[in-house]
């Protein structure tokens, strides 16, 4: 019996080789690209990592190599010396208080455009749209008169707090046009149970809707995270240096004739963890976010 | 628990379509009402009406004895089942249970006791703590009508509860639906496009077409009597027979269609108030399937004609035999109406030579195979006859009374 199978499955398997051997050959070139692909985009990482714990002078010396003899000394240089712990304060308070502001003003544009029906609904939806069409850094220069006046006319509020508006407002129109599309897609018996239910509007939105678009709300929260985590320019232009962030605190260690390339590391190391945790934690939900709707 | 009633209820939209027009129906206190019809006739509109999801346009409905025109839907008192559930799809069982409670601000031990009775009622103890994602179908449904029951409500609305299930769960939530009416006992009105859930379920079954209401009664009765040739189509499954006929009195009174003439009982002729004056006029004739018999197997005193099998459909305990008659498919709006929802549901046979179909379903033990010959007996005390002009019953009590009033 068990010999009959094994012969019954020798020639069945002899015919369809050559396709599949095809198959497996394109696999592996595939495999392959996507191997050497992976090496290029960690590469810069593994290399920034390695030279945080290495000393200048064994840096100066060779500038690829393992880190033999790993020092830490490097971290606490910049996190003390390079004022590290305040640029870090600086971009936690700066970036997380623009997303929540950002999305927390989205969510509650994007929900009535999504669901209801009103008269200047269209104008509405394109004056959000239009936003996503200019780029906010062609507006610097306006943006930097307002900041200025605003801080010498209202001496008591911290550059950064309007700093946190303009961020806050630059992620509204990409927010507000994906979370829309979201609310949108919920089907409107839910709705209709919920108030049968007994729920009011705010209910509705609070307890029903809200819950419902939470991948999107990752989503669309990481995506403000990351560009206003990374930004040099705002910061630069609108804070003074003890008001800086991460990508502006780095600059302290380029000096006229010379670079502490070590020191430099370890600070782009602690400037880009926070990133990396926070893909590994919220990557579930994003797939989820970006993929909604492929299925039933 | 209340009586819903509805006067002279409108609903149009802006391009001037009526959905519903000039409905009236009395739903009694503790009855299951079943609003049926093809697609757009007008039956889920009505339902939303009621549920408050939709605004009134004319009339009114009362609920209890209050109107409740104005009254925002969480006022009515009412409990919705909707056809896709519509579960909060990030609560756990439990708590789509409890919400409805909880917005009613129900004390939390009460809560808990409603929730646990429901769940106990409706098989689901066990799945309290899942979220809906993680039931099958069935049980999801079952949630949905658990979350009706909670609440406790005046009546229970349901809008094609069942259509999401495939047909074996149907049967089975069918007979629990039953059951779980029997023994709440709340009103119930229940929106359905498939006529043996209607049959099935209902007290009463009110059958709708283009908003307007054609016919009120118990299942038995719009079967037995249907009150014109939409209803007598729509009711019944294999769909009963149509043909263009002519009342004759040759020697005694008879029915004359496709080279065939059957005599016409005296019973028929009393019993339809108005049928003798068609004498020698076209009418509409009507005959259901199951009123024909295997004259060959099971001889009557019934009179028979001869056809020929084209197809024959065994259903175990029956046999539907297909055969044409020669005579053209009756051409009329109701009729016609009736085909063109039958397109979307089954396939439609293709005419032969535009000649009309029909069904017959006798006993498998006839054993008859396509292609052969056979006698069928027909209960001449059940044919039904339809004005060819207005379709309407000849001699149908509710048809006399409506023109005893216009």
């Amino acid at each position: 019996m068990t010999t009959l199978t094994v012969g019954e499955r020798s020639t069945v398997t002899a015919r369809p080789r050559s396709p599949r051997r095809r198959i497996r050959a394109g696999g592996a070139a595939s495999a392959i690209l996507l191997w050497v692909y992976a090496l290029a985009a960690l590469a810069p990482l593994v290399i920034m990592a390695f030279n945080s714990l290495r000393t200048e002078q064994d840096l100066a010396n060779q500038p690829l190599g393992l880190p033999l003899h790993p020092a830490f000394g490097n971290y606490s240089r910049a996190w003390s010396e390079g004022n590290f712990s305040t640029y870090f304060m600086n971009s936690v308070l700066i970036t997380v208080t623009s997303v929540v502001l950002g999305t927390g003003v989205s969510v509650l544009a994007a929900y009535p455009l999504g669901r209801y029906r009103f008269r200047g609904r269209g104008v509405l939806s394109s004056y959000f749209l239009a936003g996503l069409m200019l780029p906010i850094r062609l507006g610097a220069v306006p943006v930097f008169y307002l900041v200025n006046s605003l801080t010498q006319s209202m001496p008591g509020v911290d550059a950064r707090f309007w700093l946190i508006c303009v961020y806050a407002g630059s992620g509204v129109p990409f927010s507000v046009f994906v979370l829309t599309a979201f609310f949108r897609q919920l089907p409107m018996e839910l709705e209709e149970a919920a108030r049968i239910d007994g729920a009011g509007e705010l209910r509705i939105f609070a307890r029903i809707m809200v819950p419902m678009v939470r991948p999107a709300l990752t989503t669309v929260a990481l995506f403000q995270f990351i560009p206003l985590w990374n930004d040099f320019f705002f910061p630069l232009v609108l804070l003074r240096d003890d008001q800086w962030t991460l990508p502006t605190g780095l600059t302290r260690f380029f000096g006229e004739f010379e670079a502490a390339h070590a020191t430099l590391s370890a600070g782009l190391v602690i400037t880009t963890i926070p990133l990396v945790v926070l893909f590994l934690v919220a990557t579930k939900q994003i797939v989820a976010g970006l993929t909604a709707g492929i299925s039933k | 628990m209340a009586k819903i009633v509805l006067s002279h209820v409108v609903k149009a939209y802006s391009n001037e379509a009526k959905a519903v027009d000039d409905l009236n129906l009395e739903i009694q206190d503790g009855e299951f009402m079943v609003l049926v019809g093809p697609s757009g006739c007008g039956k889920s509109t009505a339902l939303r009406m009621i549920a408050g999801l939709e605004d009134i346009t004319g009339g009114e409905i009362a609920i209890g004895d209050r109107v409740v025109n104005n009254l925002a839907p969480k006022d009515r008192d009412i409990a919705m089942v909707f056809q896709n559930y519509a579960l909060y799809p990030h609560m756990t069982v439990e708590q789509n249970l409890a919400f409805g409670l909880q917005l009613r601000g129900t004390p939390k031990p009460e809560i808990k006791k409603r929730v646990n009775e429901a769940a106990k009622m409706l098989g689901l103890d066990q799945f309290l703590k899942r979220k809906p994602a993680a039931l099958s179908g069935g049980q999801r449904q079952r949630v949905a009508m658990g979350r009706a029951i909670v609440r406790e409500p005046q009546a229970f609305l349901m809008d094609e509860p069942l259509s999401n299930l495939d047909a074996k769960l149907r049967v089975s939530m069918r007979a629990s639906l039953n059951q779980l009416h029997d023994r709440l006992g709340v009103t119930t009105v229940y929106v359905t496009h498939d006529q043996i859930e209607a049959m099935t379920l209902g007290d009463r079954v009110c059958v709708l077409r283009e908003g307007k209401l054609q016919q009120v009664d118990t299942p038995q009765n719009l079967f037995d009597n249907p009150v014109n040739l939409f209803v007598a189509g729509f009711i019944g499954s294999p769909a009963m027979n149509f043909v263009t006929a002519e009342l004759v009195r040759d020697d005694g009174p008879a029915v004359a269609f496709a080279g065939f003439k059957l005599p016409v009982p005296e019973s028929v002729l009393a019993s339809r108030p108005g049928l003798d004056g068609y004498f020698g006029r076209e009418v509409i004739l009507g005959v259901r399937p199951s009123d024909f018999e295997d004259a060959g197997h099971n001889p009557n005193e019934w009179p028979t004609i001869r056809v020929h099998a084209d197809v024959t459909e065994e259903l175990g305990s029956e046999i539907n035999v297909i055969f044409t008659i020669d005579a053209p498919p009756v051409e009329h709006k109701d009729t016609a109406d009736l085909a063109h929802d039958a397109d979307e549901d089954d396939a439609a046979i293709p005419l032969a030579e535009n000649k009309a179909l029909w069904t017959a379903r006798v006993n498998a033990r006839s054993h008859v195979r396509p292609g052969q010959d056979i006698e069928l007996s027909i209960d001449t005390s059940r044919l039904h006859f339809f004005d060819a002009g207005t379709g309407l019953a000849i001699g149908h009590s509710e048809v006399a009374k409506a023109a005893a009033t216009a």
